[in-house]
């Protein structure tokens, strides 16, 4: 044995190839896989619905078994905008900027029924569902939602990324 | 032997009537032009040293459609006083009282947004929690509930 060969894994193994040493996918499946479990949310947190945010995210509910734990607070570093609370005609430009600023890929989660519908609110202030002004990918109703409910819409989109394709050449890249 | 509040409800007395004591706060109701001299007289005589609220009451079917209402609190005294004043749609104004109190300049803003009441005196009446552009006051009874004004347009479903 001379040195040169002590660092190959194969040689190691006594010549034969040792488990996992490669495997087969689709592109889609594996950017899918990778993508759903680094979720970095932007907390767009304007009323109430905060403390059941800070709720799900910190433990025993913990979203970072979703690998979706860790808030960027630039819209440039996430992906993942999580509209939590309120949304009125007088932020809704600023709703719109801080999604336009986020890169792609990018996805929307309405949290609270006033993100998803404008709830309770109907008047002249409230926005009536925050998918007037952006697009949205999964709605979480209820007044605040329960810990589950986000989770499962957390999982839900999750679902959603890994089914979706994942083109690396865009039209506009 | 009277209590503070009465003796206060006293002093307040308007054309010989003093004014009216309800649930522990004292209510003085006054003609528009006796406002500032009433609030001057709260702020330096009586020690009422804080300005809780500025705010307004819609009445459509009234000829003075407006009540305007000024909450005062004395932290020397531990005392509140309510003055109201009944204003006119044509001439809805009744004088600032940024002189006496700070705190007025936000809180006039506010119901000159919610309600259109003017404030003469206070210079600076730009809109604060509503927009520039948005036309007409939410809290008038008469502006529509459901109408909005978005500042974006909305998207096409």
């Amino acid at each position: 044995m001379t040195a040169d060969v002590r660092g190959d894994p194969i040689a190691h193994a006594g010549g034969r190839s040792a488990a996992f040493e490669y495997l087969t996918t689709k592109k889609d499946e594996l950017v899918g896989w990778a993508r759903k479990f680094s979720l970095f949310p932007y907390p767009f947190v304007t009323a109430c619905c905060a403390m059941e945010f800070m709720a799900v995210s910190s433990s025993p509910y913990d979203t970072d078994r979703f690998g979706a734990a860790l808030p960027r607070f630039s819209p440039r570093q996430a992906d993942l905008l999580m509209v939590v609370g309120t949304v009125t005609h007088k932020q809704a430009p600023v709703l719109r900027r801080v999604y336009e600023q986020m890169c792609e890929p990018k996805w929307v989660m309405a949290f609270g029924v006033c993100a998803t519908s404008g709830g309770f609110y109907r008047n002249y202030a409230a926005v009536q569902g925050i998918d007037r002004v952006i697009p949205v990918d999964i709605y979480v109703p209820g007044c605040p939602p329960r810990p589950e409910m986000v989770i499962d819409g957390i999982m839900r989109l999750q679902g959603m990324i890994a089914r979706s394709k994942h083109p690396i050449v865009t039209d506009t890249f | 032997m009277p209590t503070a509040l009465e003796t206060l409800a006293e002093a307040l007395a308007v054309d010989g009537r003093p004014a009216r004591i309800e649930h522990g706060l004292l209510i003085v109701e006054v003609a528009p032009d006796a406002v500032a001299m009433t609030a001057a007289r709260l702020a330096a005589e009586l020690a009422f040293d804080l300005l809780l609220d500025v705010t307004a009451i819609d009445w459509p079917e009234r000829p003075l459609r407006f009540d305007v209402v000024w909450h005062f609190y004395s932290t020397q005294r531990r005392l509140r006083v309510r003055l109201k004043t009944a204003v006119p749609e044509r001439a809805a104004a009744v004088p600032s009282l940024t002189t006496l109190y700070g705190s007025a300049a936000f809180m006039e803003r506010e119901c000159h947004d919610m309600y259109g009441i003017g404030f003469v005196g206070n210079d600076d009446l730009r809109p604060i929690l509503l927009y520039e552009g948005f036309v007409g006051h939410p809290l008038r009874k008469d502006y529509p509930k459901e109408r909005e004004q978005p500042l974006v347009p909305y998207r096409t479903p």
